[in-house]
């Protein structure tokens, strides 16, 4: 069976839908940001595919940025859910709700 | 030499002197008092040069260009000429006297500065009224008349008496003045011009020019004279306004203000058709009537006085309804000197009584305050019209008006008046200088200083020999072309020519001055309610107009305002706001519902959003 690129960006639109129900879904803070960096993944292995299947490199520059730039958010974020739960021994969105009226 | 900025300073002065006073001097009673009499004197002397140097039969206009707004040109303009030069005169020359009197009147006032600020900016005002040469500024310095008017009336505004005359005043002013913006916006959309040389040439070359609405526009115009000049129905402001310290009751209510609607008719007489001039006349010889039966009744040295101010206005206001500016003008000036003379007269009087102004409580004052009496002598003569005082001349000129132009019911008013004029002035002049001391203050009563009896003095002198010392000759002149002038002679025995209403006129005022002798020289309380009755009352409380007021148009006014009011807390803030406030707040409360506060819904909703997005843009 010859692998195509249509058959990356199914993966890759799985992984995305994946991520995004896991981020609707799941009540875990830390669960929906794994959820997230599996979105970010998704979308880097279609730019990887695209990079591969049409014989340029802007994708996979492109990649590169993401990964750095995911790296630095996950230090902020793990931080942030660290400092929250701290603060109110919790990591469930339910409990997040002081945003509203 | 023409010296045309002469006038400017004359009229820039007084505002000088008021600012300054006002911004740096209101510490100080004297500097204050020093710069406001500086500035009148010197618009008096200058007023003097200016005559001098050009003849008072001068005229001309100097102007500069104020505003432009389409078709509208108005100047900020001069208008000189022997009507405004003679009540500069009036306005520089007896107003001094009153600023000079002034000085020691308010001597013990703690706010004397801010006093003459007040009656700076009057002069002010009034002289611009004077010199204004077309009806926008006349309009303008006819409402700061009105301010100042208000500011001093209220002079002692710790009283509420004051402070209610002052805004009573202001308001029945404020009325007459609606009507006169109404008559000067008609005008000028009738003739396309505010200017009073302008306006003239306009009726001159074509006296139809205002059409129909003719009578309509001269009453309107009339309805700001009868609001500054006192005429009934707007007449009840001025016996309140003697709430006002004395000198400003002589500068306002009697020498100048009131004079301004006489003075602005005169000035503004060509636009006026025979019909309007029949109700001018007519109304004022009813507002000298009323007054003049008023007046008999009243016990307050002051108010008497002002209501026969009243009743002098009426008749100037009827002789120029009956085409007479001329006899107006010199009753006018000869008013100015002898009631600014009773005045302040009286307000010697009243410093001498420490205060008391019921005439019931004064008597035999004739001893005590010699100077005072004969000033008074003076002024009482000349307004009761005995020769040869001022009031004689003045007023038999308009008595020969009304003849000269056959109206037989106003020439009956008018002698009326005449007797009641004498009659109510020396009810007054013996209840309060002859018989006996009726309190202690009258027994302890003195003589007043030299700064206040001689303004009196150089006052009676010009109401001895005002009627025949040459005002005819300008203001004739001004009025009509084919004017002779007269000399001494010739103006000392002017109402031979016309014997009949001289006659009646002298004889109707002995007959007042001997009731009044019979009546009061003796009197300690009055006479006259027991013998009239029930009129006498009606006298007394003047014919109950404030009653009637008070219950007709203020009723009706606070039923308008009540309306209003409903109208607005009801309608406009109830329903109007309500609704669109009520609708906000639905809005804001079902939108809310959308704001869960839920990380995840606001996701799924962020998702949505991006599906649909892409829906439109791609899918399709």
């Amino acid at each position: 069976m010859h692998v195509g690129l249509h058959h990356y960006l199914f993966v890759s639109f799985m992984l995305f839908s994946l991520g995004l129900l896991g981020v609707i879904m799941r009540r875990n803070l830390l669960v929906i940001y794994m959820s997230l960096e599996l979105m970010l993944n998704a979308a880097n292995l279609a730019l990887v595919s695209f990079s591969r299947f049409n014989n340029k490199l802007d994708g996979q520059v492109l990649v590169f940025f993401i990964i750095t730039v995911a790296a630095a958010e996950v230090a902020v974020g793990l931080a942030l859910i660290v400092a929250l739960y701290r603060k109110r021994q919790s990591a469930h969105v339910e409990d997040l709700t002081s945003m509203k009226l | 030499m023409k010296n045309e900025f002469f006038p400017w300073l004359i009229l820039f002065l007084p505002l000088l002197s008021a600012t300054v006073i006002a911004l740096f001097t209101l510490r100080s009673k004297t500097v204050s008092s020093l710069i406001s009499i500086g500035a009148v004197a010197a618009g008096f002397v200058m007023t003097c040069l200016f005559v001098n140097a050009n003849g008072i039969h001068y005229s001309g206009e100097t102007s500069v260009n104020w505003l432009t707004i389409g078709g509208l040109n108005v100047d900020f303009g001069l208008k000189l000429d022997a009507l405004s030069m003679m009540m500069m005169f009036v306005v520089t020359g007896v107003g001094g006297l009153i600023h000079i009197y002034s000085y020691s009147y308010m001597d013990e006032d703690a706010s004397k500065a801010r006093f003459f600020a007040f009656l700076s900016l009057f002069t002010f005002s009034m002289l611009g009224i004077v010199l204004a040469n077309n009806f926008l500024m006349t309009f303008i310095f006819w409402e700061l008349v009105g301010v100042s008017s208000y500011l001093l009336i209220g002079f002692w505004f710790e009283k509420p008496s004051a402070g209610d005359a002052a805004k009573k005043a202001f308001i029945t002013n404020r009325l007459g003045d609606f009507g006169f913006l109404a008559g000067i916006l008609m005008v000028w959309g009738l003739l396309g011009s505010l200017n009073f040389s302008a306006l003239q040439n306009a009726m001159v070359s074509n006296p139809a020019a205002l059409g129909a609405s003719a009578t309509i526009a001269g009453l309107l115009i009339f309805c700001g004279a009868a609001g500054k000049s006192a005429q009934f129905p707007l007449h009840v402001w001025l016996p309140d306004a003697m709430e006002g310290p004395t000198p400003v009751s002589a500068l306002i209510h009697a020498a100048t203000m009131v004079a301004a609607g006489v003075y602005m008719l005169c000035r503004t007489l060509f636009l006026y058709n025979a019909d309007a001039l029949h109700v001018i006349a007519y109304i004022g010889g009813f507002t000298a009537l009323l007054a003049a039966l008023m007046a008999v009744q009243q016990n307050d040295i002051k108010r008497i006085i002002a209501y026969s101010t009243l009743s002098q206005l009426g008749y100037m206001v009827m002789a120029v309804g009956l085409s007479g500016p001329t006899p107006a003008m010199f009753h006018l000036t000869t008013h100015a000197f002898f009631k600014a003379l009773l005045f302040l007269s009286a307000g010697s009087v009243i410093i001498g009584m420490h205060h008391e102004q019921d005439i019931w409580h004064m008597g035999g004052l004739k001893k005590k305050m010699p100077v005072t009496f004969w000033t008074f002598t003076i002024g009482a003569l000349a307004l009761s019209g005995i020769p040869p005082f001022a009031g004689f001349y003045s007023k038999d000129s308009i008595l020969a008006q009304c003849l000269e132009q056959k109206n037989y019911l106003l020439f009956a008013v008018a002698v009326f008046v005449a007797g009641l004029t004498a009659f109510y002035t020396f009810r007054l002049f013996f209840v309060v200088f002859f018989g006996k001391e009726k309190t202690d203050h009258a027994k302890h009563a003195h003589e007043s200083p030299l700064i206040i009896t001689a303004p009196l003095v150089i006052l009676a002198i010009f109401a001895t020999i005002g009627g025949f010392i040459g005002i005819t000759n300008n203001y004739g002149s001004q009025f009509a072309t084919d004017h002779e002038t007269l000399s001494l002679t010739q103006q000392l025995l002017e109402p031979l020519k016309t014997p009949v209403p001289m006659f009646i006129g002298i004889g109707v005022a002995v007959v007042g001055i001997v009731l009044a002798f019979l009546l009061y020289k003796k009197a300690d309380k009055d006479p006259l309610p027991a013998r009239l009755g029930v009129l006498a009352t009606w006298m007394r409380d003047k014919f109950y107009f404030d009653e009637l007021y008070e219950k007709t148009f203020i009723r009706a006014h606070d039923f308008l305002a009540a309306v209003a009011d409903w109208i607005d807390s009801w309608i406009l803030e109830g329903a109007i706001i309500g609704a669109i406030r009520g609708g906000t707040d639905l809005s804001g409360r079902a939108l809310r519902l959308a704001q869960t506060g839920n990380l995840q819904t606001y996701a799924f909703l962020f998702v949505l959003g991006v599906a649909l997005l892409l829906y439109f843009v791609l899918g399709k």
